[in-house]
């Protein structure tokens, strides 16, 4: 068989396996019956209930603002971490703090889930607070394991830092304070929003964790979802997650063209420096 | 051995401050030592710099010349000893509260900024009025030859031009002392050239005092008012160019400085106002013009230079200061040639000649000849 072909065939199996079940779940997500099997003919009307499952809708606004906070509070705490790393070169017990910080990397979302359910009943039962769980808890949850994400982009980008910018500002009349905040943060700023998107995404995915630490009226969209399926699957759940898709791809889509733009303009502001003007 | 004893630079500039014993130095490093952990990167160091002098740091790579420098500018605290700006001693004071500026080999120019904030950033810390700090910016890009740039980041700038921005960045802030870490060294060498010039124009115009740290020999002797050399954390000698190329006062300084044929010996006499060097290596009685440190029978090294060395067929009249040998290599450049001389005790002689003449019988490889100098340019190395 000549290779060409054979790239080909591998190439279509490949994206047939990742995208057929997409394709079936959008198209019976217009599916004109409540089986979710059988072929009904076209309606939208799924997508008129979606909204007026209120409980659905509040799950979504909840995983939302749970994603927001989580996100925002692990970019603060991954970015301290992420500078201690880097930055603090050898102190004792380092290996140990690197460790601690990135554990949460590889562990398992039940231990995480089951370990910090554990933590706040304790809490409860010693202090009162946090009382019952509730969206708070699972922001704390999420701010956890998200920050080890955070704080490996960020010690990354820092990795590659050119020192002598911090101290350039600093020879200039900077204070320390001044220095992070108009030098160092505008210069990582891309490192911190990827990782604040990473942060927001895994905070939105999770349903493992958030099943164990969350509360009455504090249900996230993927425990929500979870819960439903268990019971059957609706073709308002296919219409949920048809909306998703298209954010997401429209997003991605959006990302990508800014990033494709500011790389053309880089290079062609180069050619022009480089042809002396 | 005191300093009486060593020669003297004839015709130093007698108003040069270091030349005057009342003069009060604008900086004072004082037995300045810096250790990281174990390693000792500055030992020892003392040095007087003067105001409005170009000072040249010069050593190879770990010789301490960047250390000092990044304790001029309150990176680094000394170990011990201290530094003195304007008789304020800088113990303890954070980068930020110097009358000191920087400019980085790597240029430091902040990427998310234009050209102008490059060179705005430290007026506005020091909250200069907006008006102001406009005209200063315009006025500084003027001076660097970068006024239409103002707008442009710092990634569209070519490296030339990016090395005028740290320039112009360095002393917008008027300091009264700007360090220069390899100024050149990012440049290549028909720009270096050119830079050189424009950087010691710059210097003049302004008068600030410029201390440069460079492990290039010919930026130091292109650049410099005085050159410090710098050797394994300690400074091993300062002069003006002129001093430290005509009188080295150490094996070390003599070759780091251009080329040098160095010829090691027995001190055989050792006069009040000369001294007599015998030397195998050589083959020949070496005489120095002034009484060198040591006594008869120590061992020292004389250092000639390879253009002070003259060649002839015939042997010379005198006794001392002639050394027999054999052409063996020769390259001819134009105005200048070089050639290599075999001693018949196996050492290899450089010697630099310039071609004033249109020798018609030039000497040519192979050929027996003899070499001599005249006794001042015989310089005696006893470390």
């Amino acid at each position: 068989m000549r290779s060409g072909s054979f790239l080909l065939i591998a190439a279509s199996l490949g994206f047939l396996f990742l995208y057929a079940p997409i394709v079936s779940l959008v198209v019976y997500s217009f599916n004109d019956s409540r089986l979710v099997t059988v072929w009904g003919g076209f309606t939208t009307k799924w997508y008129g209930e979606l909204f007026k499952d209120v409980a659905l809708v509040n799950a979504a606004l909840v995983s939302l603002k749970v994603a927001v906070i989580a996100a925002t509070l692990a970019t603060i705490l991954g970015t301290i971490a992420g500078f201690v790393l880097s930055r603090f070169g050898r102190f004792k017990g380092r290996l140990l703090f690197t460790g601690m910080v990135t554990a949460p990397l590889v562990m398992p979302e039940v231990i995480t889930g089951l370990s910090l359910l554990l933590l706040f009943v304790g809490l409860e039962q010693a202090t009162g607070w946090p009382a019952g769980r509730s969206a708070t808890t699972i922001i704390i949850a999420h701010t956890t394991f998200c920050l080890a994400y955070v704080a490996v982009v960020v010690q990354s980008r820092l990795a590659g830092f050119d020192r002598s910018l911090e101290e350039a500002a600093m020879d200039l009349g900077a204070r320390p304070l001044k220095v992070f905040f108009s030098v160092t943060l505008p210069i990582i700023a891309p490192a911190l929003i990827s990782g604040w998107l990473l942060a927001f995404t895994l905070s939105l995915d999770d349903a493992v964790i958030a099943s164990f630490v969350s509360g009455p009226g504090s249900t996230t969209l993927p425990v929500e979802i979870l819960s439903r399926v268990r019971r059957g699957v609706s073709p308002v759940i296919n219409a949920l997650a048809t909306l998703i898709i298209v954010v997401v791809a429209v997003g991605f889509l959006i990302a990508s063209l800014l990033m494709i733009r500011a790389e053309r303009q880089r290079r062609r502001d180069e050619q022009k420096a480089l042809a002396g003007k | 051995m005191s300093l009486a004893q060593k020669p003297k630079v004839p015709g130093a500039a007698a108003r040069a401050p270091w030349a005057d014993p009342d003069a009060k130095p604008f900086i004072r490093i004082r037995n300045v030592t810096k250790k990281f952990g174990d390693f000792v990167a500055v030992n020892n160091v003392s040095l007087d710099i003067y105001r409005s002098e170009l000072f040249c740091l010069l050593g190879g790579s770990g010789s301490g010349k960047s250390t000092l420098l990044r304790m001029l500018a309150g990176f680094e605290q000394p170990t011990s000893g201290a530094i003195e700006i304007e008789g304020q001693d800088m113990a303890g004071a954070p980068p930020y509260d110097r009358p000191v500026n920087m400019m980085f080999q790597s240029y430091a120019l902040f990427p998310h900024m234009s050209v102008a904030d490059n060179v705005a950033y430290g007026l506005k810390q020091d909250g200069v009025p907006r008006a102001e700090r406009d005209e200063r910016v315009a006025e500084m890009l003027r001076m660097v030859k970068l006024e239409p740039y103002g707008k442009r980041r710092p990634h569209q700038l070519s490296g030339g031009q990016r090395q005028r921005v740290a320039l112009a960045r360095a002393l917008a802030k008027r300091p009264k002392l700007l360090l220069l870490d390899e100024p050149l060294g990012a440049l290549d060498k028909k720009l270096r050239e050119e830079t050189q010039f424009e950087l010691v124009g710059i210097q003049e115009k302004l008068g600030t005092t410029f201390i440069v740290v460079t492990h290039d020999q010919e930026e130091a002797m292109t650049l410099a008012t005085r050159i410090g050399v710098m050797n394994q954390g300690q400074i091993t000698q300062v002069g003006e160019p002129r001093e430290i190329y005509e009188y080295p006062r150490s094996r070390f300084v003599a070759n780091f400085i251009g080329d040098v044929n160095m010829f090691e010996g027995r001190i055989l006499v050792d006069g009040v106002d000369h001294a007599v060097i015998d030397s195998e290596e050589a083959g020949a009685r070496i005489r120095i013009g002034y009484a060198v440190p040591g006594r008869e029978g120590d061992p020292i090294a004389v250092a000639v230079r390879p253009e002070k060395i003259l060649m002839g067929r015939e042997r010379p009249a005198e006794t001392e200061n002639v050394l027999s040998g054999v052409v063996e290599d020769i390259s001819y450049l134009g105005g200048l040639s070089h050639y290599r001389i075999r001693l018949p005790s196996g050492k290899r002689v450089r010697i630099t000649q310039t071609n004033r003449d249109r020798h018609e019988d030039p000497i040519t490889w192979e050929e027996p000849v003899f070499l001599s100098w005249e006794t001042p340019s015989g310089v005696a190395l006893s470390s």
